[in-house]
């Protein structure tokens, strides 16, 4: 998978990996984050 | 000064089938789906001694221990515990019947009308209520509202209909028809909090010694937002709860931090005790009506019962130190600073292994974890996981980063130093903070010699932030206990 | 995936199109990982949200999949997700989104 030029949308988790530390993931790797939220369910 | 002790503790249950429509998840719902999604609902609702015999709520209230539950195959509503018991060393299972009773002697304003055919039930079921006594009750609660009056409020001014066996007995009106924070639903979300924290609040000074006037500080950690128009949330529940107990002598303030709420009112308490600003405060929580029912779909869709029927309420006495009871360790305090990073390992490393480095011990060395309770009967058919086990692996994941344990090992770790998490899924409740009542039993009888409690919070809710948050202490064995 | 999330997106591909758009997912909870991923593929699988009956057959990954950590230079994939790894079987996670995408029509 190639995310250069990539547009992301993020559904993070509050007790998986939360949507924040995904961005940091995807914008090191080259995406562009165009939405983004962390979910909890509880 | 020493540090300060959690002298006693109150886990309350309020059972309320009736008002599971009024959760904000059914109320979307029906809203959407009408009559068979309420019609559904109600099929699915337990019974007052379906929901006492019911393990897990055993656990909460005191009369079972949390490793009990290791010991009952799920699903844990086949397993009723014979001859359970309403009442338990934290606290009881009240009935929605004992629950409307105290509705009416929580309200101040007569915001709540009962109707004059089932009022003398409501009140002969509050009766021997500490609150007020027989004449005040009677008073508030009799002769009640002609039901053609009732039924006239909710038509044409905005009342909610309230409900009990099927049947219209009431209902709550709004204070003003243009102010968002006083409709009829907001405040009776906000008068059950009361009424279930003030009810929890009882416990903890029947339990403890001293009076309700003895109390200096009242804390509370309930999800709810008291206020008006120009002050959404501007509170103070904690106020109101503490009224209602009599506490005549005490201030008090609400803290509001997401499902940390109960750890920082604990944090609070115990650090304004140690300062010696003040000698008891108690923490109380009320219960949640908004989250009533929240997973309703996946009990329904699994022809299970809808277990979010029970409203939670928590308090706890905070004191200094009286040579006996296990500490609460201020330099243990772990806390997810705002810098401190969003990544799962960031946030662990926050609550479990920086306070822990602080005061020189091992992940190993903490007999016991708390983490957030959640009773995962509740949260796996709705596909919302099992929290509490998901959240002891990332403990245990801890202990593996520091070659404390083998990954190999992770499972063993989650077992001993684990529970099964058994609260409802009220928010704030489950925050780790009903197994205090457990830890301090295990810790004076020698069983443990100490617990850790950890809480996190989902801030960005709010959208205001993207932060998560957290906070943990360390309760430990009294270093002057025999 | 509830309903607000559902809408958000779906508003998202009718205003800016679907083009180099990817969802990427973060749950602990295989089970949950693997409805959103049907969710913004083939539609709502609960038939329930806004998304119902909606197939936008967006590319889905899990952060914990394999083929993503690829992708993710080493040193800030450790610090942000390598704990995961620890606690959830990413190869696993990997083979259930690759079916989603496979089933969807997309290169697996």
């Amino acid at each position: 998978m190639d995310f250069r030029g990539k547009r992301v949308v993020i559904f993070g988790e509050r007790d998986g990996v939360p949507a924040p530390a995904i961005a940091a993931c995807l914008t090191a790797a080259g995406a562009e984050v165009i939405y983004s939220v962390t979910e909890c369910f509880v | 000064m020493a540090d300060p002790i959690v002298k006693a503790t109150a886990c309350v249950l309020v059972h309320a089938p009736s008002f599971v429509r009024y959760g904000s998840k059914p109320t979307r719902e029906i809203a959407g789906g009408g009559e068979p999604v309420l019609a559904s609902i109600e099929a699915h609702l337990r019974s007052f001694d379906q929901a006492v015999a019911y393990p897990p709520n055993q656990v909460f209230i005191g009369n079972l221990h949390p490793d009990r539950l290791n010991d009952i195959d799920p699903p844990w509503t086949d397993h009723p515990i014979e001859g359970a018991s309403p009442s338990g060393p934290f606290g009881e299972i009240v009935s929605e019947r004992t629950f409307i009773g105290l509705l009416k002697a929580a309200d101040e304003f007569d915001l709540v009308w009962l109707d004059t055919e089932t009022a003398p039930g409501f009140l002969e079921a509050v009766e021997g209520s500490p609150f007020q006594n027989r004449t005040d009750l009677e008073k508030r609660i009799l002769p009640g509202i002609a039901i053609e009056r009732i039924l006239e409020k909710i038509a044409t001014q905005g009342s909610l209909p309230l409900y009990h066996a099927g049947r219209i007995i009431g209902c709550i009106h709004r204070h003003h028809d243009q102010d968002e924070s006083l409709t009829a639903p907001i405040l009776l979300e906000n008068l059950m909090t009361k009424a279930s924290g003030a009810l929890a609040l009882q416990h903890l000074l029947t339990h403890a010694d001293g009076t309700a006037e003895d109390i200096d500080f009242v804390l509370s950690c309930s999800e709810e937002a008291v206020g008006d128009r120009y002050n959404r949330g501007g509170g103070s529940i904690a106020k109101a709860i503490g009224e209602m107990c009599g506490c005549i002598h005490a201030t008090g303030c609400d803290i509001k931090a997401f499902c940390v709420g109960p750890v920082y009112a604990i944090l609070h308490a115990a650090s304004l005790i140690k300062a010696g600003v003040f000698k008891r405060v108690a923490v109380v929580g009320g219960g949640c009506l908004a989250k009533l029912g929240m997973k309703f779909k996946g009990h329904v869709a699994h022809n299970l019962p809808i277990l979010e029927d029970v409203l939670g309420a928590i308090a706890f006495l905070v004191t200094e130190d009286d040579g006996e009871t296990p500490i609460i360790r201020l330099d243990s305090i772990g806390r997810h600073t705002i810098g401190s990073g969003s990544s799962q390992q960031q946030i662990m490393e926050a609550l479990v292994l920086n306070p822990l480095d602080r005061i020189g011990k091992k992940v190993t060395d903490i007999d016991r974890y708390a983490t957030e309770l959640h009773n995962p009967e509740v949260t796996v058919p709705s596909g919302s996981g099992n929290v509490p086990l998901n959240n002891y692996r990332m403990i245990a994941a801890l202990a593996v980063l520091r070659k404390e344990i083998d990954r190999s090992g992770i499972d063993a770790f989650v077992a001993s130093r684990g529970m099964p998490g058994f609260a409802p899924t009220q928010g704030h409740i489950p925050a780790a903070v009903p197994f205090l009542g457990h830890a301090i039993g295990d810790i004076k009888a020698g069983k443990i010699e100490n617990a850790m409690f950890l809480a996190k919070g989902s801030l960005f809710l709010g959208r205001m932030s993207q932060l998560s948050d957290g906070l943990s202490f360390l309760l430990e064995k009294n270093p002057r206990a025999r | 995936m509830d309903s607000e999330n559902q809408a958000a997106i779906k508003k998202l591909v009718e205003e800016t199109g679907a083009e180099n758009l990817v969802v990427v997912l973060g749950s602990a909870n295989m089970d949950l990982a693997e409805i959103a991923a049907r969710t913004v593929t083939v539609g709502d699988p609960g038939f329930a949200g806004p998304l119902a009956g909606v197939s936008l057959r967006l590319p889905v990954y899990h952060i914990l999949e394999p083929e993503v950590k690829a992708a993710v230079p080493a040193e800030v994939y450790e610090q942000q997700a390598g704990f995961m790894e620890l606690i959830v079987d990413t190869d696993a996670i990997g083979k259930r989104l690759a079916e989603v995408r496979r089933s969807a029509g997309l290169s697996a």
